[in-house]
């Protein structure tokens, strides 16, 4: 019986030293595993210059412009807090589009907007049929 | 008395799992179909992914059994190393293939997906990065379990290794949380769910039928090992009878 009480202490007290380091690394990690950087953290830490990053937020709505060459287009980042305007080059993934997420792979230029040479939409956690996001969408401009 | 003890404890185990094995194994499989086939032909597309929404009534059971099937080796290993039950270790070892399969599938699942719906396969994200990691802690168990069995021995390290694995899960789980990743965040909650119900519901079939199914395989696999082991026993037995007998 003793012994058994022994041995759970040592597990117990071994997984949380290893729980604790953990905890402790990735804290330290927290803005290095950022997978992009938000307009809102560029705002308040400065640009990353010189070096390849991604930017992430939503697409502002009526901020797509597309250019009469056919594969550029110019857009607006926002996270509410600040916005980045972006340009790029290429072909966008299907779920690009306005007021929806957008990860975007580039760099800062030193006037604070955006170039991008590859774009990802990032998707919501929400799914719904069409119907009801049809639904959605008109009560919403029903009270605008 | 002692060996009298670890023997009854596999005894009664065995009387237990030999009846629940088909029914588990058989009720997961009606399970899926049914999941499968409402997740296939009766859900409606969602608004913005379209049809690829459908892949998730597979992806989610194999995320929720990868990052499962780890909890279960941590318990096992947890009470192998405290209580020493003879059970524990062969448990964790029958979860070990199984669940790399499960991590693996989920991984793969959620490339396809992201192909269409991100733009892209495989991004550095934390979500992703650390169910890769926990795939390969998989494949390290195994490895281990391995190692540990050509030297004789008693499974004590896998077990520490077992129980050390399980900072993942909490890791993979809140990395959405921690990070902005491209990976979106928790859909479904105990109370309340993003997806809506008439896309969700399929998802209940194929979660419970993965579960009952991945089950059955541990199960099966405990009896298997366990067979084996006492094969072992007998063969050794019978050399040393020979051998007293020559």
């Amino acid at each position: 019986m003793k012994a058994k009480h022994q041995r759970l202490t040592l597990v117990v007290l071994a997984l949380a030293a290893v729980g604790g380091a953990s905890v402790l690394a990735l804290s330290a990690l927290k803005d290095q595993a950022a997978f992009f950087y938000a307009p809102g953290d560029v705002k308040k830490d400065g640009l990353p210059l010189g070096r390849a990053v991604r930017l992430g937020g939503m697409v502002a709505d009526h901020s797509i412009q597309r250019l009469p060459d056919g594969v550029s287009m110019r857009f607006v980042v926002t996270d509410g807090v600040a916005t980045v305007p972006v340009a790029f080059k290429g072909i966008a993934p299907d779920l690009f589009r306005e007021k929806s997420g957008v990860v975007a792979e580039g760099s800062f230029n030193p006037d604070g907007s955006f170039t991008a040479t590859n774009l990802l939409a990032k998707h919501d956690e929400k799914y719904m049929p069409p119907e009801i996001a049809g639904k959605m969408h008109e009560t919403k401009t029903l009270k605008q | 008395m002692a060996s009298l003890h670890t023997l009854a404890n596999p005894a009664r185990f065995l009387k237990l799992a030999r009846p629940l094995t088909p029914p588990l194994f058989w009720a997961g499989v009606l399970l899926i179909a049914y999941g499968v086939w409402g997740g296939l032909a009766r859900t409606p597309p969602d608004y913005l992914q379209g049809e690829t929404v459908r892949i998730l009534y597979i992806h989610v059971p194999t995320a929720w059994l990868g990052m499962a099937g780890w909890s279960g080796i941590a318990v096992s290993s947890l009470t192998f190393l405290v209580w020493r039950h003879p059970l524990a270790m062969i448990a964790a070892r029958a979860i070990a293939l199984p669940g790399a399969a499960f991590a693996a599938l989920c991984l793969a699942t959620g490339s396809i997906w992201g192909r269409p719906t991100w733009g892209t396969w495989w991004q550095w994200d934390g979500r992703l990065t650390s169910m890769l990691l926990l795939f390969f802690v998989y494949l390290g168990f195994m490895a281990l379990l391995r190692a540990d069995d050509d030297r004789g021995g008693d499974g004590r390290i896998p077990a520490i290794y077992g129980l050390a694995g399980s900072v993942l899960l909490p890791i993979i789980r809140y990395s959405v949380v921690w990070w902005n990743t491209l990976h979106q965040g928790q859909s479904i909650g105990l109370t309340s769910s993003k997806i809506d119900a008439t896309i969700l519901w399929p998802l209940w079939f194929t979660l419970s039928g993965f579960t009952c199914f991945f089950a059955a395989i541990v199960l099966m696999r405990m009896r298997t090992i366990l067979a084996r082991t006492k094969a072992e026993a007998r063969m050794r037995r019978m050399a040393h009878v020979v051998e007293v007998g020559a």
